[in-house]
């Protein structure tokens, strides 16, 4: 992203609700020419439906939305043209070989039959998908749907691409590639509107992240600045031998300024604005019954501040992972 | 320029994807065939009463090509979600929807000419007045057309979308005067007859094949245009409310 680049997304008051649920409630941000700009919430947070808006799916109740100097609260339709939208099901045609939605999705946004064909090979070959692209869209696997949905994405090089949860659901290898894709894709000049509920994933990718929770942005800042709220902050992560009911209390009882938390896997997470000394822990977990066969010093994330602005334990987030099955 | 690039192509995907497809060209023939030689058994007037049969038969083909695919298909892209994809392309929603529907009307005209053609070796068509005949059908492919989008877009399930297509062919079809004369129709009946289009369509196909309309032309024309205008604003309200919320 330049220094100084104009904005390119303005939201200004954006809201909607169905029936009892505000879905998004007066949202506001600005996203620049070239950013890779992270939207991060838990499910039902309002991030989908935030796209929908930005998009023409959905008609927002408030607010305005201007995307490069187009009023879209108006005419949703008029800077369709200049999006690219990856959804967060992967929407092609079933029927279809791979070759054949991507020239048809290149056909929806008027391209010519030479350089939609052409458009296509190339980014089947770029995507790894060149040996399918001939089979159909129904025979893919989760991770080359998901490839091939980014692919129909960017078909008409958008100079705005809408990603929504881009590696739900896909195994780790795919997710991988994926995001170098979308790296390369921001790194090339497209701005990113990335949508997660993989924490680290925006904070690998992302310029600037917004925390939505409950349809209300509750901290929009670079990633640079909120990693710097985990300053001054330290974290030891002990793995035991068993779980012992009532560990977590009792260390804090004991050790006084100190945060613990028992973590998945017989593990004990500890927290402190001090530096942590490991001994007198290992020692009372010992006299408790645990044997300690690791002691790891954490680099804090933007996991943890995400905990500390929203309250949303990060456990809800990697439980709605799970759901999904995974993909980190 | 771009926008007839999109036009085309999703007519020709629909096409390809949908009314190429062997089971429904079979379909379309198979069809009209069997309602042909179904009325003609029933007659038993031999081949004199072929004329007679063909407006009934040709509303059938073209009612049944044009509302049974169409219906289900917009609702299978619906719930597949590949129908969002179509309603993010930088294309208005007249045009979208008219690119969704010309595949199902062109199928319903080449469906209408089936029994018209196997017609042709049987029964002496030089007394069918065409220039009432081919826009006729056109006008009921049109209307029967977006009566099957009118049904895709008030209804979420593709069963739903089938239950709703039979709810209202068939009754307009034994409606609309192809088969008993609207005049002998119970009293309370007559006036659903009136609201249906293919009533209007049913009259001049009667008049094209056995110069025995009951209606002026021009009025029959003028409400199956009106019919196809109100079918289409009112799907297009109906996506606008319902799937872009």
């Amino acid at each position: 992203m330049a220094a100084g680049a104009a904005n390119i997304i303005e939201v200004s008051g954006l809201s909607k609700r169905f029936e009892e649920v505000q879905a998004v409630d007066g949202v506001d941000f600005n996203i620049f020419e070239g950013e890779l700009f992270g939207f991060l919430g838990p499910n039902g947070a309002g991030k989908t439906t935030t796209i929908n808006m930005l998009t023409g799916l959905a008609r927002p109740d408030r607010g305005s939305i201007h995307i490069k100097a187009i009023d879209c609260s108006a005419n949703p339709k008029a800077a369709q043209h200049l999006m690219g939208i990856v959804p967060d099901e992967s929407n092609l045609y079933p029927e279809l070989t791979g070759y054949d939605n991507l020239t048809f999705c290149g056909a929806l946004y008027g391209m010519e039959r030479r350089s939609r064909e052409n458009r296509a090979r190339q980014l089947l070959k770029q995507f790894g998908l060149a040996d399918a692209a001939n089979r159909k869209f129904a025979k893919y696997s989760k991770g080359m749907k998901r490839k091939l949905t980014i692919a129909a994405g960017i078909v008409h090089s958008p100079p705005i691409l809408f990603l929504d949860e881009p590696t739900t659901g896909i195994d780790v290898a795919s997710a991988r590639q994926i995001r170098q894709l979308i790296y390369d894709l921001n790194a090339g000049g497209t701005t990113i509107f990335l949508t997660t509920h993989y924490i680290e994933e925006a904070e690998r990718l992302c310029q600037r992240i917004a925390f939505i929770v409950s349809g209300k942005i509750v901290r929009l800042d670079t990633t640079g600045n909120l990693m710097r709220l985990t300053e001054g902050r330290h974290i030891v992560q002990f793995a035991l031998s068993k779980d012992i009911p009532g560990l977590a209390g009792d260390i804090e009882k004991e050790f006084s300024g100190i945060k613990c938390q028992i973590a998945p896997g017989a593990a004990v997470r500890i927290e402190s604005k001090n530096p942590i000394l490991i001994g007198p822990f290992v020692k009372f977990m010992e006299d408790r019954g645990a044997e300690v066969s690791e002691a790891r010093k954490i680099r804090p994330s933007l996991e943890d501040v995400f905990v500390e602005i929203t309250g949303i334990e990060s456990n809800a987030m990697k439980g709605e992972k799970e759901k999904k099955g995974g993909g980190k | 320029m771009k926008a007839r690039i999109a036009f085309w192509n999703i007519l020709l995907k629909d096409t390809r994807s949908y009314y190429l497809k062997p089971p429904n060209i079979s379909w379309g023939i198979i069809f009209p065939l069997a309602w042909t030689g179904m009325f003609f058994i029933r007659s038993g007037q031999g081949l004199d009463s072929i004329i007679g049969l063909l407006p009934g038969v040709v509303a059938i083909s073209v009612l049944f090509g044009t509302t049974s695919l169409l219906s289900v298909t917009i609702t299978f892209e619906k719930k597949g979600r590949s129908f969002e994809r179509l309603l993010l392309a930088p294309i208005s929603l007249e045009l979208l929807m008219l690119a969704k529907t010309t595949g199902a009307i062109i199928f319903g005209i080449i469906n209408a000419f089936v029994p018209v053609i196997m017609a042709a070796f049987f029964a002496d068509l030089s007394g069918v007045n065409w220039i009432t005949l081919i826009p006729a059908i056109v006008l009921i492919a049109i209307s029967s057309t977006f009566l099957g989008l009118f049904v895709a877009v008030s209804v979420s399930e593709v069963f739903e979308a089938q239950t709703f297509s039979n709810f209202i062919r068939f009754p307009m079809l034994f409606l609309c005067g192809l088969f008993f004369p609207i005049e002998q129709l119970p009293v309370f009946l007559k006036p659903l007859s009136y609201i249906m289009p293919l009533t209007y369509g049913a009259d001049v196909l009667h008049f094209s094949f056995n110069n025995a309309g009951h209606m002026p032309l021009a009025f029959n024309f003028f409400i199956l245009i009106t019919f196809c205008a109100i079918l289409f604003r009112m799907s297009l309200r109906n996506i606008r409310r319902n799937w872009i919320l």
